[in-house]
């Protein structure tokens, strides 16, 4: 099951460059949440705080809090351990290029010292049968490399492969921006589905999909969160006037 | 409205001609640059071919040199010690290359150590064969007072650690950053994945690297001289000189008897032919661990 995340005071910096500016918002539990906002406004940068992804660029700098559940993820614990509870979906899907779509799947779970074959077996089936892949693939689990599926089949592999570590958020930054348009509803689908069980966070450049798949949605701008409401309410009756701005078209 | 801008295809149908013609001679210098890539090679290999294969018997493979004087003879010991010490030089250089390698692309960046480390290897690679020899002469043999087969093999490590250290670099430095991203999105140490991930993404292009030190060093004479010495004798202890391909080949070559002559020929043939061989191997072997499809 998901959990939710308590965001207070986040501000990030690339170097001197201060890319998020006091950011603070509650996202809840097993609900997609939506985040918005032109290029460079610190979207991504904000989900790569929510699973320390941000720290791996050495120039890179964090402070503020973000609980998720119980756990202050920025005070004591690893990294590590808590990419293990938070899931992450790329841009582009990058599937390890040379291990086989189950190799792919396992890939967390093994590397991280999980021996048990059998329900290794059964992990990798079920993940890939949530991420809607299971049935495109199942002849050809060991046989083919990740690398040699479609673009939106690797996404879905990419999906899988998160999925399969057993998260409890789910990060998906942009998860669709490389995709057709088929692929694409079938990741909204899956989206959709998913967030009975997992807290997703979603940065989307594509309105209707953010309107499509999100509970609750924020709206980004120069590093800041300018507005964070219900999705009805940020498409239709917006209270700040950038918002209104943006979503009819008017910048970004 | 009509436009005023030039329209940058007007003249389309003028220059249509030039453009093939251009196309044309630009592809004919490309392929006249690969003929000149390739054919020293096949100009080598064929003359080793019509001077070396007359003298290729069954013997060659299978017998130790005979004195001067006597007719036939093999190289079959300088076969098994240019393979003993090759693979000594294997297990020194190979480990070592990459894991300095590693170091550099993955853990070092940026830091003052990693830099000499490069500086180091790049220096390395430009050392003459023969200064190397010479310097595990002074290390090793001169402290053992006795030529040695595995002092030979530290010669070749040494010879191939600085290309396998760079190639390996290069390689793990071209594996693209979403990768390591998923790896470490996925809860992985950052060693776990190096070693897992982006060390077997890497991996076609460090064989190839590995592959080119074995091959270079393959051939070296010069720091075998000091080293490993020659032998005339089948031996395969590792405290002991041992006879080595190319050692055997110069001392054939630079003798004054024709068939001694007829015998480097065979031998410097057989020594290309079982360089191509290994590299074949060896690619075959890493070939067959990849997936179909895999990038």
């Amino acid at each position: 099951m998901g959990v939710g995340i308590e965001v207070t005071g986040l501000n990030a910096w690339y170097g001197s460059t201060h890319t998020l500016h006091d950011i603070g918002l509650h996202i809840a539990a097993n609900r997609a949440t939506a985040l918005i906002g032109p290029s460079g406004c610190g979207k991504s940068t904000f989900v790569r705080c929510l699973n320390r992804m941000h720290e791996t660029n050495p120039i890179a700098r964090v402070t503020g809090s973000v609980k998720m559940g119980d756990i202050d993820i920025y005070s004591g614990i690893s990294p590590v351990a808590i990419r293990r509870r938070v899931g992450m979906v790329f841009q582009r899907p990058n599937p390890f290029p040379t291990m086989s779509i189950y190799d792919n799947v396992a890939s967390g779970l093994r590397l991280n010292g999980y021996r048990n074959r059998r329900s290794l077996d059964e992990i990798v089936e079920h993940s890939l049968k949530q991420a809607a892949l299971f049935d495109e693939v199942k002849d050809d689990l060991k046989k083919k490399s990740g690398a040699s599926l479609s673009g939106g089949q690797q996404q879905r592999l990419c999906i899988a492969r998160a999925l399969a570590v057993d998260p409890e958020v789910l990060l998906m930054d942009e998860p669709a921006s490389a995709l057709d348009p088929i692929s694409t509803s079938k990741i909204e689908d899956l989206i959709f589905q998913l967030k009975s069980q997992y807290t997703i966070v979603i940065v989307t450049h594509n309105m209707q999909q953010a309107a499509r798949v999100a509970e609750e949605t924020g709206f980004f701008l120069n590093g800041k969160l300018v507005e964070f409401a219900a999705t009805t309410k940020i498409f239709t009756n917006p209270s700040d006037k950038r918002t209104e701005d943006y979503i009819t078209g008017r910048f970004g | 409205m009509a436009s005023t801008a030039p329209r940058p295809y007007q003249n389309e149908d003028r220059r249509r001609g030039l453009r093939i013609f251009q196309s044309h001679f630009v592809t004919g210098l490309a392929v006249l640059a690969t003929v000149l890539v390739v054919a020293p090679l096949v100009a080598i290999f064929g003359y080793l071919l019509f001077k070396g294969a007359s003298s290729l018997t069954w013997a060659f493979f299978t017998q130790i040199p005979k004195p001067v004087g006597e007719v036939g003879g093999g190289m079959g010991n300088a076969i098994l010690g240019s393979g003993i010490i090759l693979g000594i030089g294997s297990v020194i250089g190979v480990p070592i290359g990459i894991a300095a390698g590693i170091y550099l692309a993955e853990f070092g960046r940026g830091t003052k150590l990693a830099n000499a480390v490069r500086f180091t290897a790049d220096v390395l690679n430009g050392v003459p064969s023969i200064v190397v020899g010479m310097s595990v002469y002074a290390l090793i043999v001169m402290r053992e007072k006795h030529f040695s087969a595995w002092s030979g093999g530290v010669a070749l490590g040494i010879m191939m650690i600085p290309t396998i250290t760079r190639t390996t670099e290069e390689m793990l430095l071209l594996v693209p950053h979403p990768i390591r991203e998923a790896a470490l999105g996925l809860g992985l140490p950052n060693w776990r994945s190096v070693l897992s991930i982006t060390l077997p993404t890497a991996s076609a292009g460090i064989i190839t690297g590995c592959m080119l030190a074995f091959a270079r060093v393959a051939g070296e004479t010069a720091p075998l001289i000091f080293t490993a010495f020659g032998n005339a004798f089948w031996s395969h202890r590792l405290d002991q000189p041992i006879a080595a391909l190319p050692l055997q080949i110069y001392i054939y070559a630079i003798s004054p008897y024709d068939d001694w002559h007829r015998l480097a020929w065979a031998g410097a043939l057989v020594l290309i032919v079982l360089i191509v061989i290994s590299v074949a191997l060896v690619r075959y072997a890493a070939g067959r661990a990849v997936l179909k499809g895999a990038g």
